[in-house]
Parts: C-alpha cells; sequence; structure tokens
C-alpha cells in the first residue's frame, strides 16, 4: 500500500449557534464531531452525505481555511494545525482546494492570468517572464486557449471557470486537492468533462484528491476509497466497490437505493428515510443515525456505536451492521 | 480539450477592450449624465476661469452703488455694501466646489478605513466601532455642525474636516457592509487558501469590488457639503466675511428681498441649485456604471 499522505485524527469542529451582542452563546453545531481518517498518496478519498452533514466544513478544517475545534492533521509528517502563520502559508503550496461554484470563486475584477500569477506572487516563485509561460502552459493543460488569459472571468462559461479554478489548484504544483463538489454546479456534459479532466490530472501530476460530492454516481466514478458521513461524524469507509456493493451501513443502503438507475425496468427496493435530519445542535444520544434508521433497536438510542473494521478495510459505525451485512448480500443481483 | 473554437472566436471580439470592459460607453449611455458633466464643467470653469477673464474685484466695495440692479458695469448688480455679484459668485463658487469635493474626499477616505477595519475585524471590535456610528447619526447632523463651527470658527480648511465629520458616517456603513459580503465570498477564500496575508486580500480583493460604490456615494456626498455649507452659511455660522460664499449671499439678499432686489437672491440660489442637479446627475451616471451588483 503507498503512503499515508495526510492522516486525521478525532478532528472536530463546533460552531456557537446563537448568541449576541451581549447575550451568551446557547450551544454549539457540531458541523465535524470526530472525524479520523487516512488518506494515501495517489488516491482519490471520495466523502458523501447528504447537505449540511458537515463533509464541506471537514474540507475547509483540513485546509485551516476554517480554524478546527480539537484534533490532530498530520500531512507528510508535519502536525499543520500546529504551525505558525508563515509556516502554514509555505505549507500551503502543499494542499489546494476547487470550489463548487466557479461563479463565486472568481474574483471580478481580475484578468485570468491575475488570477493564476497570485499563487506565485504571493509565494514569490519564479520571475515575472517564467509565471507568464507557466499561466501559458497551465491554461493549455486544463483545456483553455492560452490567448483567452487577459480576459475577465464573466466572458466565461461555468465549465469555463471550473478549468480556472482547477489551474489556479495547479499553479503551485500541490500534491493534494481537495474539490469540494466541484461539478455540482456544472452541466451533466460539462460535468463528465471536469471529471476527466481531473483524472488525466491526476494521472499526470501524481496528485492525492478528496473528493466532497453529494452525486454517488460521481463518486463511485472517481474514487478508490469513499468516506460516508451523517451529522458530522462517521458512518462507513470503504473501498469504492465495496461501499457500493456491499454496504454495512443503513444509511448507506438508504442512500444508494436513491440514486437513480437509467433503466425503467430495473424494479429494486427503496429505502425511504422518514423525517429530516436532527439538528446538529442538538444531535441524538447513542447512535445519531437511530431516529431514522429502519433497523434501531434499544441499544442504538443508549450506546454510540464503536467504529469497527468488520472486513478488510472496511470500517463502520453500526451496531447491526452483520445483519445489514446479511441483508445485503441475499437479495438478488439487479438490485446491486 | 473539447472546446468550441468558434464560440471562443466570438467571445474575443466581443471583448476585446481591456480593463473595466464598456466603462465609459456605460458611462455616456444616458443623457442625463451628460448634461451633469456640461453642468459641472461650466459651474468649474464659471468659479476658476471666470475671474481670470472677468477681473472685478470681489471684496471691493463701490460705496456710490450699493444695492443697484444689473447694469452694464455691474451684470449682475451690486450688494448692500456695494460689492460686485458677478465677481462674487464666481469667487463664491470657489470656495463651496473646493471644499464640496474635499470633504467628499476625506470622508471617503475615513469611512472607508474605518468601515474597512469594522468589517473585517469583526466580533466586538465591529460592534463597538458601528455602535459609535449609530450615536453620532442619531444625533441630526445640522446640531453637530452648528456646535464644531461655533467652537471652531472655521477656516476653509477646518470648514473641509467640519463637513466631513458627519458625512463619513454612510460611507463606513456602506463599507462594512460591503466588506462583511464580500468577506464571505468564495475568491476570498480561494485567496486564503493559496496563503494570502491580509493586506494582499484587502487591497487586490475587497476595495477593487466595492470601490464602484463608494464613489457613487462619495460624488453624491459632494452635493450634501456644498448643501450643508450653504445652509451653515446661510445660518451665519459658514466661512468668515469677507470672503464669499454662495450660501452666505443667499443670506445677505433675504434681507433686501422687499426692495425687490432679486439679483441677490437668484444668482446664488441659481448656482447652489445647479450645483446639486449636475453633481446628482453625474453620480447616477457613475452608479449606472460602476455597480457591479446589477450587472
Amino acid at each position: 500500500m503507498a503512503s499515508v499522505l495526510l492522516e486525521v485524527e478525532e478532528l472536530k469542529k463546533y460552531f456557537p449557534s446563537g448568541g449576541g451582542f451581549l447575550e451568551r452563546s446557547t450551544g454549539s453545531v457540531r458541523a465535524v464531531d470526530g472525524i479520523s481518517l487516512k488518506v494515501y498518496e495517489g488516491e482519490t478519498l471520495g466523502i458523501v452525505g447528504e447537505s449540511g452533514c458537515g463533509k464541506s466544513t471537514l474540507g475547509r478544517s483540513i485546509l485551516r481555511l476554517i480554524e478546527p475545534t480539537s484534533g490532530r492533521v498530520t500531512f507528510h509528517g508535519t502536525d499543520i494545525l500546529k504551525l505558525r502563520k508563515s509556516a502554514m502559508r509555505d505549507m500551503r503550496k502543499e494542499m489546494q482546494i476547487v470550489f463548487q461554484d466557479p461563479y463565486a470563486s472568481l474574483n471580478p475584477r481580475y484578468t485570468i492570468s491575475q488570477t493564476l500569477m497570485e499563487p506565485m506572487e504571493i509565494h514569490q516563485l519564479y520571475n515575472h517572464a517564467s509565471r507568464k509561460q507557466r499561466v501559458q502552459s497551465i491554461l493549455e493543460r486544463v483545456g483553455l486557449d492560452p490567448s483567452y488569459a487577459s480576459r475577465f472571468p464573466h466572458e466565461f462559461s461555468g465549465g469555463q471557470r471550473q478549468r480556472i479554478g482547477i489551474a489556479r489548484a495547479l499553479v503551485l504544483n500541490p500534491k493534494l486537492i481537495i474539490l469540494d463538489e466541484p461539478v455540482a454546479a456544472l452541466d451533466v456534459s460539462v460535468q463528465s468533462q471536469v471529471i476527466n479532466l481531473l483524472e488525466d490530472l491526476q494521472a499526470d501530476f501524481g496528485l492525492t484528491y478528496i473528493f466532497v460530492a453529494h452525486d454517488l454516481s460521481v463518486v463511485k466514478h472517481i474514487s478508490n476509497r469513499v468516506l460516508v458521513m451523517y451529522l458530522g461524524k462517521m458512518a462507513e469507509l470503504a473501498s469504492s466497490d465495496d461501499l457500493f456493493f456491499r454496504p454495512l451501513h443503513p444509511y448507506t443502503r438508504a442512500l444508494l437505493s436513491a440514486v437513480p438507475i437509467p433503466n425503467p425496468r430495473v424494479k429494486r427496493e427503496r429505502i425511504i428515510l422518514s423525517g429530516d435530519i436532527p439538528s446538529p445542535v442538538n444531535p441524538p444520544s447513542g447512535c445519531v443515525f437511530h431516529t431514522r434508521c429502519p433497523i434501531a433497536k434499544d441499544v442504538c438510542r443508549q450506546q454510540v456505536p464503536e467504529w469497527r473494521e468488520l472486513r478488510r478495510e472496511h470500517f463502520v459505525a453500526c451496531h447491526f451492521a452483520e445483519d445489514v451485512d446479511v441483508e445485503t448480500n441475499s437479495l438478488p443481483l439487479g438490485r446491486r | 480539450m473539447i472546446i468550441n473554437p468558434s464560440f471562443m472566436e466570438e467571445m474575443h471580439i466581443e471583448g476585446q477592450t481591456d480593463i473595466r470592459p464598456g466603462f465609459m460607453k456605460r458611462f455616456w449611455r444616458a443623457r442625463t449624465t451628460k448634461l451633469g458633466v456640461v453642468l459641472l464643467a461650466a459651474l468649474v470653469l464659471f468659479s476658476f476661469v471666470g475671474p481670470l477673464i472677468y477681473r472685478h474685484s470681489a471684496t471691493l466695495p463701490h460705496v456710490l452703488n450699493t444695492v443697484s440692479g444689473p447694469t452694464a458695469k455691474f451684470p449682475m448688480g451690486t450688494d448692500s455694501l456695494g460689492h460686485n455679484v458677478l465677481s462674487q459668485l464666481m469667487v463664491g463658487g470657489q470656495s463651496s466646489l473646493e471644499v464640496g469635493f474635499a470633504s467628499a474626499l476625506v470622508s471617503m477616505i475615513f469611512g472607508t478605513i474605518y468601515g474597512m477595519v469594522a468589517g473585517i475585524a469583526g466580533g466586538w471590535t465591529d460592534t463597538v466601532m458601528m455602535r459609535i456610528v449609530d450615536i453620532i447619526l442619531a444625533i441630526p447632523s445640522i446640531f453637530i455642525l452648528l456646535f464644531l463651527n461655533a467652537v471652531f470658527k472655521p477656516n476653509l480648511l477646518l470648514m473641509i474636516f467640519v463637513l466631513a465629520s458627519t458625512a463619513w458616517l454612510g460611507v463606513s456603513r456602506l463599507v462594512r457592509a460591503e466588506v462583511l459580503s464580500i468577506k464571505n465570498m468564495l475568491y476570498v477564500e480561494a485567496a486564503n487558501a493559496l496563503g494570502a496575508n491580509i493586506w494582499r486580500v484587502m487591497a487586490r480583493y475587497m476595495l477593487p469590488n466595492f470601490l464602484g460604490t463608494v464613489v457613487v456615494a462619495s460624488t453624491l456626498g459632494i452635493a450634501d457639503s456644498i448643501l450643508a455649507m450653504a445652509g451653515l452659511s446661510f445660518l451665519g455660522l459658514g466661512l468668515p466675511p469677507p470672503a464669499p460664499n454662495w450660501g452666505g449671499m443667499l443670506a445677505d439678499g433675504m434681507n433686501y428681498m422687499f426692495q425687490n432686489a432679486w439679483w441677490l437672491v437668484y444668482p446664488a440660489g441659481l448656482c447652489i441649485l445647479l450645483s446639486q442637479v449636475s453633481i446628482n446627475l453625474v453620480g447616477d451616471g457613475l452608479r449606472d456604471a460602476l455597480e457591479t451588483r446589477e450587472r
């Protein structure tokens, strides 16, 4: 197995909720609540979960765009949460992010060339001439004509802007790129182009991706391993194949059953979760999923399920994962 | 990769102008903007170039010709002390325009810094700073201006700061609101992810994105300052005589209304009116051209 590039241990991010001028804060939103994971060099780790489960917060906390409440993030053996500002700035060369909304993520007053020169100016890399040259070659690499460098963002389409966002992340030659729903705002046809581009770039530059998304089919396509999050906690972590064909967590099963199959003749059982996602200010006791879980029992209400490796490299947090396993296996193949 | 070349070609032609594409075009589009620019230019020429052509002293009293109507020698008559009204209008316009522009500039700079600090600092600093603004705003500005004038007996330079003392409040609120919204934009977060420091973010990401709004507000603020100074002079607390200004001329002229001395009231009033209209028209034009929000 490849070496570990990034290790996250017990990462927590609580946002104070309520309160204000002359008022006490009334509680905290547990956006990320004890996440531990390893990311191996050269792999793509997918992170899925419904809106508000803390997956974007997790990505931003790893980069310290949001300062985590507690925990440890080790990148190449360095605990980056302990780094001072200047050391952190140097570290940022190694880890970059691509945002979901390509319209809001580019400075409207910067030309494309200014946007792409900016990272090199901040880190004082190269001289002016070679910076220009690098902008040209990167634009070409992400599939844009280098002559458009003098344009402003509003002159581009969503897909083109997302390519610019990717180019900006690439300029510094990072090792890790966090992709925060990079294709969610794009048309389906453009989505596949951008996904293919990301895969090409990964192969060429040996990049490691953390791919945050809620679109399961995209995640399945691009990820080596997938982490399922629910209410700021880890529900299940497994290789992409394992997770999609033999899910062990009832929440994962529910998510998978919601993926549309483009074939009207395939009949299958849908697992529809009742109720809304509970408030992360007052998460349910025991297993956070018990309020909506179809197989919840008393023990789920009282005890927090252990994070255990049920099969090789297949982790799950559920008291009854074995039952789910048996049941999934007994399903006819068409269901898969 | 897979981008239609013909589509890109089209964009190439459309977006050929460099920085600020189409700013001047958008600015000049409205006829009212042109009118405003012409009027403002006329006022500036009248006040600053006029005295070089029409060489008559504004402060020399013609004691034999007091309160006389327009004649060949005095095209706009004379006032109660025999001053040439046309000369006075020109010289008075200088101080009005100078003070108006300068105090708008001072309040723009100070308000921008104040609002930016509050918006970026956030939390308690922000709360305290903005409550101070609210408290000053709660006092009618004419009281503040009267008080400061009574205390300082200002000259031209001090007058600029006295007027700016109330004008910066609006600017700071505006800037803070803009900073708060830009602070959460993804492109600022992207800059943070690249390791940009706060100064770079302020100078390159925030300022350019809200400068348009502030310039528009400050342009309209010029008109407010001119009006406020005219109001103070009208109340007898403006710049000290003998230096003439439009508001003071209006106040003096009021005493001779019953002698039908219209030339002492209308020219000064008209100048104030024209300055207001022209600056507001220019400000509206700038708003249409600069404000990015509507685009």
